[in-house]
């Protein structure tokens, strides 16, 4: 269906990537760690590495979870757009085909959250 | 000699039709399409527009002379409260909170209904609902004026109550009432009013009112009950208003059926996902509480709601789809959204905190099949943690639902521990969905959401700093500068209840006023 309208209805996007200033958004969620209570957005460099969104900004945003010092990146598995999908850490984000507005889950076999409670 | 025979005065059926229907003219200079121009492009056809029975017999002289008396009646009532200090009446200074939710997510929403009526009433060739959304439109900015007027009382003494209608066009979590309102506003006046008159005003209004006007009763706050007093006879009104409007579409074509069912399941979702706020209000943030989120929606929806829908199922309206749902979500949402706001409370405009023991207990007995098994833990956690002085912030900005703008918090039907994940793709562009309800909403009318101002990412382009900001200066804090674009007193008007001035303020006020020392 498209929109009732009283004239021709186009309008760009809000959020294309041009509009970013040369960054591009991607969503990253923690399986079984609802304490984090949604995904988190970022907003980075198309050319910055994977490995540095490991290193780097996960640490600093899940970080106050007590599971997180257990986190074993070699363990982890990845789903992008709810299918599986493998990262390569040295290549960047662009290299590894992550578009804007891409949405990855992590999960960390093992590791349920407070108390198992997947919190 | 002539007899001077005393005119008849109008009988109140004459006057009645002299005053609303009565009012009504044919165009001549320009043809009737033109003047209305949004009377058909939604789709819906009326034939005649004498059919729409008044649902209120008034007359605008009338609708003055009630409304005025009660005005009297509520600022008399305000005085009395200003004047002897009322605010020191309330059960907690926690309460205080749900005041500020409801002042900056709840009144500027009523001016905006102010304006939705008033076009919606210039807009319909009717004179019946023009001259009903006539009145409804003054109703609510009265009831916009009356609702601040009520809570200005608060900001002499307290945080966070400064600048609401700024905020509502800022803050990341105001942007859910009010893209609400800006997504009814946005459609034809038809929508609107399934929209806003019938699936707002009528099917969730009750739990809209009720549980923040109870809320206050229960509370000490009598600045507010009888702000809900006051307002309670044109809420009866409004709500009849929304059913007319929508059996009357149904009775004018067939083909309006399938057009207003989509509007109705449409609406039912966005107003059940903006109650998640008052949802949250009722379980955490009253410190005497009503009943549970869980308990008013059993009341007020499922009970009441099926009666409605019972009734409407003779045009073949049928209860909406997200229903399904809803039976599941009722035992979550509130744990959900205050989890939310508690963690993000470094950005919001009022006070968080975690429930102590009593309320742990309180929330387990209402909710017996969710609270322990799935928050619990995670709350103890975090009030453990608060205790250490190891408060939990989020430090990075979530993902948003392109719809109901509200972060990605809701679970999967049918699993609580994962977060649920819609996602769309419209012109090579993706779009991410908190739900089938909102997916579905998107996927209706994705030239529409795809233009979302969506708070993040407003954030992320730029467009959420103070004039003359530097984002790529050394030291640059974009957490301060995104608070002080909303206006937001850092450090005042946010983080937790507990060592707020807030808190202080009030305990020391209190306590002049029933101790010695």
């Amino acid at each position: 269906m498209a929109v009732q309208a009283l004239k021709d209805y186009k309008f760009p996007p809000a959020d294309s990537q041009d509009k970013f200033h040369g960054g591009q958004l991607l969503y990253v969620g923690w399986d079984d760690h609802l304490m984090f209570c949604a995904p988190f957005a970022y907003c980075l460099p198309p050319s910055m590495p994977f490995s540095e969104l490991c290193e780097k900004f996960m640490p600093h945003s899940f970080g106050y979870h007590p599971d997180w010092k257990s986190v074993d990146f070699s363990k982890v598995t990845w789903l992008k757009s709810g299918q599986p999908w493998q990262p390569d850490m040295s290549k960047t984000l662009a290299e590894q085909g992550l578009k804007h507005k891409d949405m990855l889950r992590f999960q960390t076999p093992g590791l349920k959250g407070i108390n198992g409670s997947c919190s | 000699m002539d007899m001077n025979v005393k005119k008849k005065k109008l009988g109140l059926k004459e006057k009645y039709a002299h005053m609303t229907r009565g009012l009504d003219w044919q165009t001549t200079y320009q043809p009737m399409e033109k003047v209305f121009p949004q009377a058909t492009f939604e789709g819906i056809k009326i034939h005649d527009w004498d059919k729409w029975e008044d649902p209120f017999r008034l007359t605008m002289d009338a609708y003055w002379k009630y409304q005025a008396e009660k005005e009297r009646k509520l600022y008399a009532v305000l005085d009395a409260f200003a004047q002897n200090n009322g605010h020191l009446g309330i059960t907690d200074a926690r309460y205080l909170n749900a005041v500020k939710l409801f002042l900056t997510g709840i009144s500027p929403l009523e001016y905006v209904a102010h304006r939705g009526f008033a076009a919606a009433g210039r807009n319909f060739p009717g004179v019946g609902p023009r001259v009903a959304c006539l009145m409804q439109s003054v109703d609510e900015i009265r009831h916009a004026q009356t609702q601040i007027h009520a809570i200005s009382n608060y900001n002499k003494h307290y945080d966070g109550f400064h600048d609401f209608k700024h905020m509502l066009e800022r803050v990341w979590y105001l942007s859910v009432p009010k893209s609400f309102f800006d997504d009814a506003f946005s459609a034809g006046p038809f929508e609107w009013m399934i929209a806003i008159g019938f699936s707002f005003e009528y099917v969730l209004t009750n739990l809209l009112f009720v549980p923040f006007m109870s809320g206050a009763a229960y509370n000490g706050d009598m600045a507010t009950v009888t702000f809900g007093f006051s307002a309670q006879s044109d809420e009866a009104r409004h709500m009849t208003l929304g059913l007319e409007c929508i059996k009357f579409m149904l009775e004018q074509d067939p083909d309006n059926l399938p057009i207003v069912q989509k509007w109705i399941d449409k609406w039912a979702w966005r107003g059940i996902r903006v109650l998640s706020l008052v949802g949250m209000m009722m379980d955490y943030m009253l410190p005497k509480r009503v009943m549970s989120w869980k308990e008013a929606w059993e009341i007020y929806f499922e009970q009441n709601g099926g009666a409605l829908f019972a009734d409407l199922a003779r045009y073949g309206i049928k209860v909406p789809d997200c229903l399904t749902q809803c039976s599941e979500d009722k035992e979550h949402i509130s744990h959900q959204t205050w989890a939310t706001f508690y963690q993000y409370g470094g950005a919001a405009a009022f006070h968080t905190w975690m429930p102590n023991d009593e309320e742990m207990d309180w929330l387990s007995a209402k909710y017996p099949n969710t609270f322990d098994k799935y928050y619990r833990d995670r709350f103890t956690h975090w009030r453990d943690e608060a205790e250490k002085g190891n408060r939990f912030y989020t430090n990075t900005l979530p993902m948003l639902c392109q719809v109901c703008q509200i972060p990605m918090i809701f679970t999967e039907p049918g699993d609580p521990t994962k977060i649920c994940y819609r996602e769309s793709e419209y012109e090579g562009e993706k779009y991410h969905t908190c739900s089938d309800g909102c997916k579905h909403i998107f996927d209706d009318e994705p030239e529409k959401y795809s233009q979302a101002w969506l708070p993040v990412h407003q954030i992320y382009q730029g467009n959420c700093f103070p004039e003359g900001t530097d984002p790529t200066a050394e030291g640059f804090d974009p957490l301060a500068a995104v608070l002080d674009w909303y206006h937001f007193n850092n450090g005042h008007d946010n983080l937790d209840f507990e060592g707020s001035r807030d808190q202080a303020n009030f305990a020391a006020w209190r306590g002049m006023a029933t101790k010695n020392t």
